[in-house]
């Protein structure tokens, strides 16, 4: 609970730091407040509580994706200086830098919530928050087109949300996860059409927020028309939190009536990953790319929730490490190259290879990482994954899994072969500090998850 | 308050509410103009508030009316944010036509 206290300080300051003429600070100081906040937030381990009428419990779930959040905020941050460093973006430092601290509140909220009240308040402080960073770029119309489609699919399913959390209440009397699980489990098969109808709501409604299909159309529209920043905070960010959120809901509330909506989890995943992947292949805007790739990936984790077992949390949360690391990995190097090529094009990559040796190898890496190959984190979250889903049975939805994260070396590759063949389309990029530190630390955490997977799996 | 509530069957709100959301859904699916579409995410989540306020009265606890609060809260919010962003696509392209916005593939 102090880590979303701490954090919500952390936006207070970012906007009280204009009026005093702080905005230089503005930057470092959030970086190493997250820092410490992180640190902070380690002190929870092992020591679950429930604070406010358990409107927010903490546990060792929560304080592992409380801490991926808050890892995952520190790199995009570190990578924000630079990307707002134009005269207009520093005008308006503060408002953006206050916005995206209380994205993080709400992702922080979404993943300790113990009551729907808190779901629903998370899943708004996150998303409200993000409707205006979408549209944030105000001169260039397709911003304001992203944002404005992001905020009209959003405001739109959080009415399904709510209306499925409303038929809960009646059916259950309570917003308590702990009194809807004794209410679903007391009454067996007893249960009343409106608690299954409001579940299969509620399931709509955070599948559209992980962006898996069939509601998934938002995803490349709002990718690629965001500020690249933004865009790296919605594919890594956003996407982790809906998915803690959305495995913390259907353990703690729904598991007893899961087999029910078990037919659409799985027709989804599997669409989803079909969808995510072949569209993937046509693209030739990169921002666009890591979008579907980014949709395929939900795909992934939408099949360890379908296997929903005692240790799918450490599954999960393991994939959702080595996703985050190399996506974040890949949007850094994307955002140095829009910077100096203002063209978000996969060709825009052409001779990186020969102009900038250590960008593209990184680069690499994460892409291979991303494609799910050995030695990275993604190969080994992939592989726990699918041996999860073995073991429960899922032998069918394994193969098609399988047979898509070989379309997916395909996609993930382009981008390395652009980079290694053409004409140079830009001269040397001189990297910010900042830059050259995300990439190395996050491709190295990648190596490493994926060196020593033992150390991860068997911690939650 | 609680037994003029009451004197209408449950049943009846849910009834009520479900149609209402319904409206509202087909009008954010079917009409083209934006500030429609707002109206419309906003009688959704008002049939919402509805059957929150019947289903909390019925249950005798007061969960559900004050969820109605935060309900209302992100509701404002939520709209003061969509017509900010309605304002500046106006003045990009003088219009608030959602068809208009395919700059973007769909």
């Amino acid at each position: 609970m102090n880590t979303l206290i701490y954090t919500a300080c952390l936006g207070l300051f970012c906007m009280l730091a204009e009026i005093f003429n702080l905005r230089k600070w503005i930057i470092p100081t959030v970086v190493l407040g997250l820092a410490v906040i992180f640190s902070l937030n380690l002190n929870d381990w092992n020591h679950p509580s429930s604070h406010y009428n358990d409107m927010l419990r903490v546990d060792n779930f929560s304080v592992a994706f409380s801490g991926l959040a808050l890892l995952i905020c520190t790199f995009l941050f570190m990578l924000s200086s630079d990307f707002y460093r134009s005269e207009e973006n520093q005008k308006h430092i503060s408002d953006y830098m206050a916005i995206l601290v209380f994205v993080l509140c709400g992702a922080l909220m979404m993943v300790s919530f113990g009551n729907l009240v808190m779901l629903f308040l998370g899943i708004e402080t996150l998303s409200i928050s993000l409707y205006v960073m979408a549209g944030s770029n105000r001169n260039d119309l397709r911003s304001n087109e992203a944002g404005f489609k992001y905020f009209l699919l959003g405001a739109f399913t959080s009415g399904f949300l709510l209306f499925g959390i409303a038929l809960i209440y009646g059916a259950s009397n309570s917003f308590n996860l702990q009194d809807i699980y004794t209410y679903v489990s007391s009454n067996g098969n007893n249960i009343s059409p409106l608690f299954i109808v409001g579940m299969l709501l509620m399931i709509f409604a955070m599948l559209f927020k992980i962006s898996a299909a069939p509601f998934h159309f938002w995803a490349p529209d709002v990718y690629e028309g965001s500020p690249a920043l933004v865009t790296a905070f919605m594919s890594t960010l956003v996407k982790i939190a809906a998915f803690a959120a959305f495995y913390r809901l259907i353990s703690n509330c729904f598991l007893f009536t899961l087999q029910k909506a078990e037919l659409i989890l799985t027709v989804s995943c599997i669409a989803t990953l079909f969808i995510g992947n072949l569209t993937a292949l046509v693209q030739d805007n990169f921002k666009r790319l890591l979008a579907f790739s980014g949709i395929s990936h939900a795909g992934y984790m939408l099949l360890a929730i379908i296997s929903l077992q005692s240790n799918t949390d450490s599954v999960l949360f393991y994939y959702a490490t080595g996703y985050a690391l190399s996506s974040i990995a890949a949007f850094a190097v994307v955002i140095a190259v829009i910077g100096i090529t203002n063209s978000e094009k996969i060709n825009s990559l052409n001779g990186l290879g020969k102009k900038n040796p250590i960008l593209a190898t990184l680069l690499t890496m994460a892409m291979l990482s991303l494609a799910g190959i050995p030695p990275f984190a993604g190969f080994f979250g992939k592989y726990f994954i699918f041996s999860e889903a073995l073991r429960n049975g899922y032998s069918y939805l394994v193969l098609i899994a399988i047979i898509n994260s070989i379309i997916g070396v395909y996609y993930y590759l382009k981008p390395v072969m652009a980079m290694y063949g053409g004409a140079a389309n830009q001269d040397e990029i001189k990297l910010p500090i900042s830059y050259s530190l995300v990439l190395w630390t996050c491709v190295i955490l990648s190596l490493l998850l994926g060196i020593f997977p033992d150390l991860f799996v068997t911690l939650l | 308050m609680e037994n003029t509530l009451q004197s209408v069957p449950q049943n009846w709100y849910l009834l009520l509410s479900s149609f209402l959301f319904c409206i509202g859904v087909m009008g954010v699916l079917f009409r083209r103009n934006a500030i429609i579409i707002l109206m419309c995410v906003e009688l959704m989540l008002n049939s919402v508030n509805l059957l929150l306020v019947s289903y909390s009265s019925y249950a005798g606890n007061n969960d559900g009316q004050v969820f109605v609060f935060f309900i209302m809260v992100v509701a404002a919010a939520e709209v003061a944010v969509g017509l900010a962003l309605l304002v500046s696509i106006f003045r990009n392209i003088a219009s608030t036509d959602i068809d208009v916005l395919s700059k973007l593939k769909w």
